[in-house]
């Protein structure tokens, strides 16, 4: 039995409200192997802040959830349905999940209200007024009511990553995904963003982040993953973590991390 | 000290006219355009005083005379008692003609071609770019002459015709392929067709207000589809489906009945669509290579399916990516028919050349020619430069 | 307390077998879905229809010699009509004892777009290098100076004069397009209103037509008495019609070279040619590099309509070719021959112009 069976053997029971679950993950890109031997649960309402040096597989391990990269083997299961090839599966895992880019990624050629009801509308099927009612109580939410006729080119990038995250919950997901949500922004705008990540979480969002903002994951993470070369290194809360990691590599991290 | 001690004047003195540039911009442009100007009058006067010393006619009164020579396919009636104007007229329509078709079916193919070199099938890809580099590469007027020289001298002669279809044969004359036989019923499936469009767009429209209301979807496509090909359909089977075709058959040396297109028209067609497909074809992959791979997995992570992905993400913002090139290689396309001189089809070139050697007024000649491909070109331009205001992606 | 901590790294394993390696890249690339198996299994059958009757008649049924038409005909391909006409096709009505001067001319010419494409060289001595190039080239063909026996140009033809239509036209447009490009973009009224009319009126119409005015109109336009020979006629044409297409390229560069550099040219104090000969043009120059060359692939392509006007290059002198009576029928062979000679050339010179697109993209890519 490999190291990481025996530890997961030895784990508690699994809560009844585990919406994600990777077992024993592996993934290659060609020969070389991105993700190796990936174990993770996450909890309904839980918090975990993934963090590790850049071609560690951290954003293929998010990616993966929401199968916008393919795993080889192990299982993934997202809010109680199985992840494989199935298309069926795929959409109703996709319903459930949102997820905040790095680039942001909005729709060029619409407006920011577009934006926000055009999933709704054709995934969800809802009639145009209610999609329009959601989308504005959203764009309230995250602080830019007056942008929605708005093209997004015309809005900074702290707007339009907001304008995301809004976009993302007009579809009312059970887990938000966030791929370095502020490590395309300038650093004016990072704190804007970073606020209305806090109020989501306030209110009980399950939240996968994968983000360098160390400030931020520990006012907010349940649990704290590091990742170094397609591994799962360390995994505690964010007071463990940070005052007392266990591995060489965490340490090493951090060190680095936290040095400025 | 008082203000009216002090006169301080508010306009700046203007400077010395040689400094001024103002004036200096005026300088340069009258000595430019008298150049300019110059040089014209010159060249024109030593024009006419050519036109008059070689006793070659002037003005446009020769559109009136009589043309007295033959012209192989036209569109309209045409005798060769007809005035030059006329044949003018005729070689307008072919040119017209050819361009049309060609340029629908180039978008087809180079659409076609496009999508094909962006296949995850390997084999797909690799031939698609077989296709564009291959053709892309030769000279339209050598693919000209070679589909020419192919479907002329290559084919047999109308008794060892090759068969490549069913009732399509392929010989030194042309292409032969059966018609359907004119009959009532067919205006019955016209006018089916048109009502199934009417139908499927007030159809859409309401279709759209109802998402709008109540979120539900109704699949528009496939009821277009069934009212546009099925209503005909229905038509043709309620008015007897007849099916008689009007065949080609080899009677001594000729064939009778069908429809024929000459080995120019189909060597002309060929080539331009195959030429002109190769470079839509990388427009195409361009426009959709554009649009980053962003916008799709935003769109894949938000639920959307592939095909509402292509339809409301992708494609709306490769077109506009795509279009103004792809109106360039439109105009293209209808320049490059002119080719049509060297292999003898009837185009507009080709007929005004033929008038002009009757006639010897080359001047008008490549007048009329000029004033008719600009016209086209302006036409295209302003189309496109109207439809790129409308939909420019707003920026701050 | 940590949940899970390890330092003795996970060993790497090899992907599944049924998704790397050869298999795994046939599953991949040719059958991932139903519908790309079928595309598969058609393109196959598509290539399986095509190239074995393609080579059976380009080599192995090929005839490679042969005495006259008559006894060529028969098999496949007859490629000992290429043998017989190569010569001519390639340099056409050029008197045969003087030979090695149009094989001279194919040389430098060679030699001079190879030098273009050394990075090294580009400035001055690549202006001086093309002078010298050229000067070389006129010398050759027409002869009548240096001992070499004078030779008109209505014998020039085949793959020399392809060549010279092409690079010539290009040299000469090239500096008309200059001028016409910053005229466009010029604040005087006049000279953009003339500029753009120009610009618009040969772009707008075919390159037949242009041919035509020039080999038909020239002689009008010029004073009584004096005669422009053939190919200089079909030269303006092709310079010209450069000079339009190239001035729009040059336009492009001209309005993504960003305003601060002009801005700063004036701040300094630069006249608006010394701003223009310094600033402004090798840097607009630079950032169409990519265009111009395609430009010049287009233009190649271009020179094969001179047949229309009875000038022999390359196509035409294959025209030509076919019409020897004791060579009748070999229409296919002629025309792919012709056909790999302008493929090699265009090809490689898109394949260059989109190597130097890749290396600008990423200099300029932050």
């Amino acid at each position: 039995m490999s190291e990481t069976a025996a530890i997961t053997a030895s784990m508690p029971e699994k809560t009844p409200a585990t919406v994600i679950e990777l077992q024993a993950v592996h993934k290659w890109y060609g020969e070389f192997h991105v993700l190796r031997d990936i174990n993770l649960q996450v909890a309904k309402g839980e918090k975990v802040v993934v963090c590790g040096p850049s071609g560690s597989g951290k954003s293929t391990m998010i990616r993966c959830i929401n199968r916008l990269e393919e795993h080889q083997q192990g299982r993934i299961v997202v809010a109680g349905i199985e992840l494989n090839a199935d298309v069926k599966n795929i959409e109703a895992i996709r319903r459930e999940v949102g997820m905040v880019f790095q680039q942001f990624n909005l729709f060029p050629h619409l407006t920011v209200l577009q934006n926000l009801t055009l999933a709704p509308i054709w995934v969800r099927k809802l009639p145009k007024k209610e999609a329009e009612e959601t989308a504005r109580y959203y764009l309230e939410r995250v602080r830019i009511p007056d942008q929605a006729d708005k093209y997004p080119g015309q809005l900074s990038g702290g707007q339009q990553q907001r304008v995301a995250i809004a976009r993302s919950l007009c579809m009312k997901p059970e887990i938000m995904l966030f791929d370095e949500p502020t490590s395309a922004l300038d650093p004016e705008m990072i704190k804007e963003v970073l606020d209305v990540m806090i109020g989501l979480a306030e209110e009980g969002m399950t939240m996968v982040c994968v983000t360098h903002e160390m400030g931020f994951a520990r006012t907010v993470a349940d649990m704290m993953v590091f990742m170094d070369r397609g591994e799962v290194i360390e995994r505690a809360p964010p007071k463990d973590f940070f005052s007392n990691p266990q591995s060489d590599r965490t340490r090493s991290f951090l060190s680095q991390i936290l040095a400025h | 000290m008082t203000s009216e001690e002090v006169s301080l004047s508010l306009t700046p003195p203007r400077p010395a006219p040689w400094r001024d540039p103002k004036i200096r911009g005026i300088v340069y442009q009258v000595v430019f355009v008298v150049a300019v100007v110059g040089t014209v009058a010159f060249l024109i006067h030593n024009m006419l005083d050519n036109i008059s010393r070689q006793n070659i006619a002037t003005g446009f009164g020769f559109l009136h005379k009589e043309a007295a020579f033959g012209i192989g396919e036209s569109l309209i009636a045409y005798s060769p008692a007809d005035t030059y104007g006329r044949a003018f007229l005729v070689g307008l329509t072919n040119t017209l003609y050819v361009a049309a078709l060609g340029i629908v079916l180039a978008t087809v193919l180079g659409t076609v071609m496009g999508l094909a070199r962006l296949s995850s099938n390997w084999l797909v890809a690799k031939l698609a770019q077989v296709y564009v580099e291959t053709f892309r590469n030769i000279p339209l007027l050598l693919q000209l002459f070679f589909w020419w020289g192919l479907l002329n001298s290559t084919a047999p002669p109308p008794r060892q015709a090759w068969q490549i279809l069913p009732d399509v044969f392929v010989c030194n004359r042309g292409v032969e392929f059966p018609v359907p036989v004119a009959s009532p019923a067919y205006y019955w499936v016209a006018l089916a067709f048109v009502v199934g469009l009417v139908l499927s767009i007030v159809l859409r429209r309401a279709a759209k207000q109802r998402q709008m209301a109540t979120g539900q979807q109704f699949p528009t496509g496939w009821a277009t589809l069934g009212l546009v090909v099925g209503l005909p359909v229905v038509a043709f089977l309620v008015a007897g489906a007849p099916l008689a075709l009007d065949v080609p058959v080899l009677k001594g040396f000729n064939f009778s009945g069908g429809e024929a297109i000459s080995p120019e028209f189909a060597a002309l067609l060929l080539g331009l669509v195959i030429y002109t497909g190769t470079f839509i074809a990388e427009i195409v992959r361009a426009g959709i290579l554009a649009v980053s791979w962003g916008q799709s997995e935003a769109a894949m992570a938000l639920g959307l399916r592939s095909g509402l992905r292509m339809r409301l993400v992708v494609l709306p913002q490769a077109l506009r990516v795509i279009i103004p090139p792809l109106t360039s290689q439109y105009l293209s396309l209808t320049k490059n028919s002119s080719l049509a001189v060297a292999i003898g089809f009837p185009d507009l070139v080709s007929i005004a050349n033929t008038t002009m050697n009757q006639t010897g007024q080359a001047v008008e000649g490549i007048l009329m020619i000029m004033a008719v491909y600009l016209f086209i070109s302006l036409a295209i331009s302003l189309a496109m430069n109207l439809y790129n205001r409308a939909v420019a992606l707003v920026e701050r | 307390m940590a949940d899970i901590a390890q330092d003795i790294p996970v060993a790497t394993q090899a992907p599944p077998r049924h998704s790397s390696g050869a298999l795994g890249w046939l599953r991949a690339n040719l059958f991932s879905s139903v519908f790309n198996s079928i595309l598969t299994l058609l393109a196959v059958a598509l290539i399986a229809a095509v190239v074995p009757p393609v080579i059976r008649w380009a080599l192995i049924d090929a005839i490679w010699s042969a005495p006259n038409g008559a006894a060529c005909h028969g098999g496949g391909a007859c490629w000992a009509f290429i043998g017989e006409k190569l010569r001519f096709i390639l340099f056409g009505r050029y008197p045969i004892d003087q030979d090695w001067r149009p094989i001279g001319v194919v040389v430098i010419f060679l030699l001079m777009i190879l030098a273009a494409c050394d990075r090294r060289l580009w400035g001055r001595r690549l202006a001086l290098l093309w002078f010298f190039g050229l000067s070389a080239v006129w010398i050759l063909m027409a002869g009548g100076i240096l001992g070499l026996s004078s030779v008109e140009t209505a014998l020039w033809s085949g793959l020399p004069l392809t060549l010279i239509l092409a690079v010539v036209g290009m040299v000469f447009g090239f500096p008309l397009g200059i001028l016409l490009a910053l005229g466009r973009r010029s604040k005087l009224p006049a000279v953009r209103v003339i500029c753009v009319g120009y610009i618009e009126l040969v772009r707008g119409v075919p390159l037949i037509t242009v041919l035509f005015m020039a080999s038909l109109l020239l002689p009008l336009f010029l004073p009584a008495g004096v005669t422009i020979d053939k190919v200089l006629r079909a030269q303006i044409a092709f310079i010209l019609f450069a000079a339009a297409y190239l001035a729009e390229v040059i336009r492009g560069g001209l309005q993504a070279l960003p305003k601060g550099q002009v801005e700063a040219a004036d701040a300094l104090g630069l006249s608006y040619i010394q701003r223009t000969r310094l600033i402004v043009l090798p840097q607009a120059l630079a950032l169409v590099i990519p265009p111009l060359v395609n430009t010049f692939i287009g233009m190649f392509k271009d020179t094969s309509l001179v047949v229309i006007v009875s000038l022999f290059d390359l196509l035409g002198a294959a025209e030509f070719a076919l019409t020897d009576a004791n060579w009748q029928g070999f229409a296919v062979e002629a025309y792919v021959f012709v056909a790999v000679i302008y493929w090699c050339f265009c090809f490689f010179m898109s394949r260059y112009s989109q190597l130097l697109e890749r290396e600008f993209n990423r200099g300029r890519r932050r």
